[in-house]
């Protein structure tokens, strides 16, 4: 249908609204398809066939195996690292969940005048302005044997040997990724916050709630898209990296994606495939579970 | 003080850029120089031996260019096999070889077609020791790397034939690197058994790449006497089992305070003191060094850990790119490059080119092992050892001729990186 003969259809038979709203929206949404079918879904297509082909030293075989499937379920290390980069996901969700929380809830709350609401929000993004290696390389001369954190815990009589877990370690993984991941939950929740009508706080004041009875069940609640939308970006980033936690924990521990860089470097493509497939899947799984709790595009549309 | 060294190197430098004019007249026969100045070439390699300045130095001589590309161990592997067309000139480690013989990749090199292979040391050539003595054949020895059985370079051989697999360039041995002061001195570790001391309990690190890191515990468990392997450049199944149990043991006692992947890890673990013995890379040491703390390239008594690489011409080259090809790898070894990668502390695969590039001095540090008689200098004209100071281990063929294992790729490689996650993991 030429555009000509569609807008004359439109005005003869003025076309239920509906159907328009609905062509229209597919044609906004299509570039959108485009990119991700091009960028996304056709890689991702690849990496599922290559995973079920054999491979040698330098050659990857096409075939249709499940041997690099067997291979990872049956092998007590993919529980190890899905257990390890699960457990750093979860701890690091809950502890940049209530900064993020808190911060954004200060920044709503307290601050008074939009200026300086805004001013400190954008204080919140100044890291950001250096790149995230830099960031979190400067935490190894803090935390080491001899760092300044180590070195100031001495001096001040605090202890009297360095303190050794401090780097190298799951905690010190637990700190970078800490500093690096809050950002991504205070900025949807600030956003989720910021629409909240305050009158309803009022009322629930004049209805004689208290500050934390407020708090559980009317920003809270009410916050809870930006909180789904934070716990997404930081679980995706966790499970995804492989370069915090070989850097952090000295290369002491591992993660999914960390292993899987050692199959590619050592030209192991089918294994790698298999790998990030179940990675994608698991991922997949966690953001359906979140946004089944919370209904994203519901409340966005609010 | 200072100012004169400089001269002095200046003056060097000066002599030794005569020689190179000298020799690019009568060595390097530049008939078709006209047709070879559009000719570009890519030589692609590892940051510690795909240097800017070589490729500079190179184009000025030859007349044609060539353009340096520094690139990871695994880009490198996956540009050669997939895109072989980006690369002209392969500089590959010895450990390359097993993974691209073969592919049709690389181009083989007649012996004829490399003027200085009579002048090379005989390492690469017999497989031997200036002394006469056999290298050692653990791991993947040069004289098992260096040669095809034909032409056609399908297959390597292991005994000297008229195929070479590529010009070999810069070599050196490998140990432990330790921290004198916070060990109690360079005589407290003699031995590759004190890697797995229990004195150095999380202070010890290894490298996070499978085939040194399991080879460095290797050697350290077979001097301590826990087994003897039959190879340690090629183990069994049950070896690696062995091997990577204790391996896992010790990390969970804490025995590891980490493994480094990049260059810069390795230096500032030992800088800050994190670590006091590991397994590091040469020019580490220096970099340690060169920061005033004292790091030293311990010489141990069961022998060091060897590396060699080369240059291999890409198999897609022809005609005239072809002929530059082996001129500019002709010119590779002619002693400019030799004297600069000295500097560096690796050795040249024909020494006595690059000592023309050297002052008396330079060469009598780091080839002779004799202590500097005036400060020594970097490529870039930084100071690196003080006047007085002896090059660690001693003389080229103390420390080259003392090799207990190569580098190498195991055959069981797919189920050593799959061993090796697990240790990491563990």
């Amino acid at each position: 249908m030429t555009s000509i003969e569609h807008a004359a259809s439109l005005l003869e038979e003025a076309p239920p609204a509906e159907n328009t709203g609905e062509r229209a929206s597919w044609l906004q949404v299509a570039p959108m398809v485009a990119v991700l079918a091009l960028f996304f879904g056709l890689p991702m297509l690849v990496v599922l066939v290559v995973s079920f082909f054999d491979f040698s030293r330098t050659d990857i075989i096409p075939a249709f195996i499940f041997d690099n499937y067997v291979d990872l379920f049956t092998r007590e290390v993919t529980l190890r690292l899905y257990a390890s980069s699960i457990k750093f996901a979860l701890i690091v969700w809950a502890i940049t969940l209530l900064l993020g929380f808190n911060i954004a809830y200060f920044l709503v709350f307290h601050v008074r005048g939009l200026l300086f609401q805004i001013g400190l929000f954008l204080l919140c993004t100044v890291p950001f302005l250096t790149s995230n290696i830099i960031r979190m390389i400067s935490w190894i001369p803090f935390l080491g044997r001899n760092g300044i954190f180590n070195q100031a815990l001495q001096g001040a009589g605090v202890t009297s040997q360095p303190l050794e877990f401090l780097l190298f370690s799951d905690f010190a993984v637990v700190v970078a990724y800490v500093h690096l991941f809050t950002l991504f939950m205070v900025v949807p929740i600030f956003n989720s916050m910021a629409r909240i009508d305050k009158s309803l706080l009022e009322a629930a004041r004049d209805a004689g709630a208290g500050r934390f009875r407020t708090v559980f069940e009317i920003v809270l609640p009410l916050s809870r898209t930006g909180i789904a939308l934070g716990s997404i970006f930081v679980i995706t980033l966790v499970m995804g990296d492989s370069f915090v936690v070989r850097t952090m924990s000295g290369g002491q521990s591992a993660s999914v994606v960390s292993a899987l860089q050692n199959e590619v470097a050592a030209l192991q493509y089918p294994p790698a495939a298999a790998s990030a497939v179940i990675m994608v899947i698991i991922v997949t799984l966690m953001v359906a579970g979140i946004l089944r709790l919370v209904d994203v595009r519901k409340e966005l549309a609010r | 003080m200072k100012r004169i060294n400089r001269r002095l190197l200046l003056k060097g430098a000066a002599a030794g850029g005569a020689i190179a004019a000298t020799e690019a007249i009568t060595g390097f026969p530049t008939v078709w120089a006209q047709n070879a100045k559009d000719i570009t070439l890519v030589h692609a390699g590892g940051s510690y031996a795909a240097i800017k300045e070589i490729a500079d130095q190179a184009s000025k001589d030859l007349g044609f260019k060539i353009v340096m590309q520094a690139i990871t161990d695994d880009v490198q592997l996956n540009r050669s096999l997939t895109q072989p067309n980006t690369i002209d000139i392969n500089n590959i480690d010895s450990t390359k070889l097993p993974y691209l013989a073969g592919k049709g990749v690389l181009a083989s090199i007649p012996v004829a077609k490399y003027k200085l292979w009579g002048e090379t040391v005989p390492l690469f050539t017999k497989g031997s020791y200036p002394n006469g003595q056999m290298a050692s054949t653990q791991g993947l020895a040069p004289i098992e790397a260096m040669f095809y059985e034909a032409a056609d370079g399908k297959k390597l051989a292991s005994k000297p034939t008229d195929f070479l697999t590529m010009i070999p360039t810069i070599y050196n041995a490998d140990t432990l690197g330790i921290r004198p002061d916070l060990v109690g001195g360079r005589d407290k570790i003699t031995s590759w058994k004190d890697l797995l001391d229990p004195k150095y309990k999380g202070k010890t690190a290894l490298v996070d790449y499978a085939p040194v890191g399991v080879m460095d515990v290797a050697m350290a468990l077979e001097a301590r006497g826990d087994f003897k392997y039959k190879d340690k450049g090629n183990m069994t199944k049950e070896e690696i089992d062995k091997t990577v149990k204790i391996m896992i043991d010790l990390k969970k006692g804490g025995h590891f305070r980490s493994f480094w992947s990049t260059f810069d890890q390795s230096v500032n673990l030992m800088a800050s003191g994190e670590v006091v013995v590991q397994s590091m890379w040469s020019p580490a040491v220096t970099a340690v060094r060169s920061r005033g703390i004292d790091c030293y390239y311990v010489p141990l008594k069961e022998g060091y850990r060897g590396w060699f690489v080369g240059l291999a011409p890409m198999a897609h080259l022809s005609g005239l790119k072809l002929d530059c090809a082996y001129e500019y790898m002709n010119w590779f070894n002619s002693g400019w490059q030799g004297g600069f990668i000295a500097k560096q502390g690796y050795y040249s695969a024909v020494p006595s080119t690059a000592k023309k590039f050297l002052t008396p001095e330079e060469w009598d540090y780091w080839y002779d092992g004799k202590p500097a008689a005036v400060d020594i200098k970097d490529p870039y004209g930084t100071l690196m050892e003080k006047k007085g100071t002896t090059r660690d281990g001693g003389a080229i063929w103390d420390r080259m001729g003392n090799i207990a294992c190569w580098n190498t790729v195991m055959d069981e490689d797919r189920y050593l990186t799959r061993r090796w996650n697990e240790f990491i993991s563990s």
